[in-house]
């Protein structure tokens, strides 16, 4: 039998809570601010997807005329596109950050504090959720403004901000993974592009059904990043669509433990004490 | 109970095929400044990573504040304080942003955070600069930010490893009073790896010299001068192709040492009034002299009498990875470290 724990015991459980929340906090505020101090990393990373988003919107309107294309705007067919590149940000931002921290030292300065592993991780990726929620604001405001109307409605952008935070929060759980293997903010970034492939190998210009090209419609289909954007895109141009909405929150909640749990494991090894 | 300092039994490092500590014994006392003098790759910064909990012991044991460093880890954190060789800050938070984190990571609370931060920046004379991003800060003030950050939750023992590296005189000098404040006023136990002669000599109640991952010699800063005792006279021959010459005319009076790549040196046994002779040596050996120095003992002769090297350029013979730690936890970067006197 397990004896209750008596109110000294209780008190000191919710101390220990309260300090666990502290930490995340005072690191998510740390991440946030490392952030934003560097307008070049905020700005960019924002300003770069409405940019493709334009280009491909003004460029590939004609493909709405495609027999089976599910919606005669291009712009809100591809507004999906700009929330998965701010999670691919969101990931060598994390990653990057983390990995200047290994060089530098201050991860072991951290380490000779009470910080537990998990406040680290929760603490360095909240930040990057903060420019993930700006950015998802951002474009849904921009698809607004330029006519989109979101078929599920204000609930549905709420869905939509909750889905792409948690796909950013998975991406960026994957840059923290990266980071502490490598331990180089060089070698993150080195990795970015090939992030940024699988973007380009999905159905992020087309619905994979009307991709002609065998190769690329196969590995779209593998491309758990088809998922990702179909359900973003289904909410802003299908309506509610249980079946893409369950493969999104459930392909990103996979990735998002699969790389919390690997990062939690390359974190030992990086943050070492006795 | 009577607070405990630090304890060291056969403390062993082995990096691979090198062994970065190799068995070192020493204590510290409560309350007393410990010089671990010793040139670059010596072993000090593995040492302090091992005391600090931040390297696992290869072999031997240590207690820091009573606490074994390996089964009590986090108990060894809660007492101590570190500075370590990287003033490790994001040059993107300002000093008053490093400090609430810092003291947010070691549980105060919210208004202990703000009086603690206020307390330390004004200590360390960093008020004026507290909004400032870290980022513009100079060496000197970076250097006691890092102090400040260790004290936040008032450690009993505090680790500083090369704190003054790179430091001009001055800022050296501040720094210097701070921690002899400290220990004086506080009672702090502080275990000061240096490489420079003048920081252990001037600052440290007891010096352990360090090389090649063994201590060479430990006692207080007269002590240990004591024991070489006798002046020294170092010369350096116009015409490298004198040295033999020059080393065989020295012999006269005792054991030669090769003090520099230049410089031959040999302990007085007669003292001072020797000189004289040294010179008429010399001039019968038809040696010419480019320079010849007489000194009293220094830390740099202990090094030298039990080492057979000078401190100065002692890295460049010794054989251990100064970076050998940060390595193995996957952020090493090499370091290269002036000698300033």
């Amino acid at each position: 039998m397990v004896a209750e724990p008596g109110p000294a015991g209780t008190a000191r459980a919710l101390a220990a809570k309260g300090r666990l929340l502290d930490q995340v906090l005072v690191l998510a505020r740390r991440s946030t601010l490392r952030s934003l101090r560097q307008p070049g990393q905020v700005v960019f990373p924002l300003l770069f997807p409405l940019i493709l988003l334009a280009v491909n919107a003004g460029g590939l309107t004609s493909a709405t005329r495609i027999p089976g294309f599910p919606t005669s705007s291009y712009l809100a067919f591809a507004l999906a596109v700009p929330f998965m590149q701010g999670a691919l940000f969101a990931s060598i931002n994390a990653g990057t950050y983390l990995a200047i921290d290994i060089e530098s030292g201050f991860l072991r300065r951290l380490a000779l504090t009470p910080l537990r592993a998990p406040a680290l991780l929760a603490g360095q990726l909240g930040g990057q959720l903060v420019i993930g929620a700006i950015g998802a604001i951002l474009y849904i405001c921009v698809g607004l403004a330029f006519g989109v109307v979101i078929k599920t409605g204000v609930a549905g952008a709420l869905v939509l901000l909750a889905l792409s935070l948690l796909v950013a929060f998975a991406f960026a759980a994957l840059g923290a993974l990266i980071a502490l293997r490598l331990g180089s903010a060089e070698a993150v970034q080195g990795i970015f592009p090939l992030l940024f492939v699988t973007l380009f190998l999905s159905s992020f210009s087309l619905p994979r059904e009307l991709i002609q090209v065998h190769w690329f419609r196969t590995i779209a289909t593998y491309n758990p990043v088809s998922y990702l954007i179909e359900g973003l895109r289904s909410l802003i141009i299908k309506g509610w669509d249980g079946q893409a909405l369950g493969l999104a929150f459930g392909i990103a909640l996979v990735m998002l433990v699969a790389a919390l749990v690997a990062a939690g494991i390359a974190l030992r090894t990086r943050l070492v004490r006795t | 109970m009577q607070p405990a300092g630090i304890e060291v039994e056969g403390l062993v490092r082995q990096f691979k095929d090198v062994r970065a500590v190799d068995g070192i014994d020493l204590e510290v006392a409560p309350g007393e400044i410990y010089g671990f003098l010793g040139p670059n790759g010596a072993g000090k910064s593995t040492t302090v990573l091992m005391l600090t909990t931040l390297l696992p012991p290869t072999a031997g044991c240590a207690r820091v504040g009573g606490y074994d460093i390996v089964r009590e880890g986090a108990r060894v954190r809660e007492t101590i304080g570190a500075a370590l060789q990287e003033a490790a800050l994001d040059p993107l938070l300002t000093g008053r942003e490093h400090l609430i984190l810092q003291a947010t990571l070691q549980g105060l609370n919210r208004a202990q955070r703000s009086e603690r931060t206020d307390e330390l920046l004004t200590r360390v004379g960093l008020s004026e600069a507290a909004d400032r991003k870290v980022g513009g800060y100079s060496g000197g003030m970076k250097r006691r930010l890092d102090l400040a950050l260790a004290l936040v939750h008032e450690p009993r023992i505090l680790f500083l490893d090369e704190p003054t590296t790179g430091l001009d005189p001055q800022s050296r000098t501040a720094l210097w009073e701070e921690v002899a404040r400290l220990a004086r006023e506080q009672g702090m136990t502080v275990f000061l790896t240096t490489q420079y002669l003048e920081e252990a000599d001037s600052l440290a109640n007891r010096v352990g010299i360090i090389d090649r991952g063994r201590i060479v010699a430990e006692g207080t800063p007269a002590e240990l001068k004591a024991r070489v005792g006798r002046p020294t006279v170092e010369v350096v021959p116009t015409e490298p192709g004198q040295r033999a010459a020059l080393e065989q005319a020295l012999a006269a009076f005792g054991d030669c040492a090769q003090a520099s790549d230049d410089a031959v040196s040999v302990t007085l046994p007669g003292g001072e009034s020797q000189l004289a002779e040294v010179v008429r040596v010399l001039d019968a050996a038809g040696v010419h002299v480019a320079t010849l120095n007489l000194h009293a003992p220094t830390l740099d002769d202990v090094f030298l009498a039990e080492t057979g090297r000078k401190l100065e350029g002692a890295a460049a013979d010794g054989a251990m990875p100064a970076a050998a730690p940060a390595s193995e936890n996957g952020g090493g970067r090499g370091r290269r470290r002036r000698r300033g006197r």
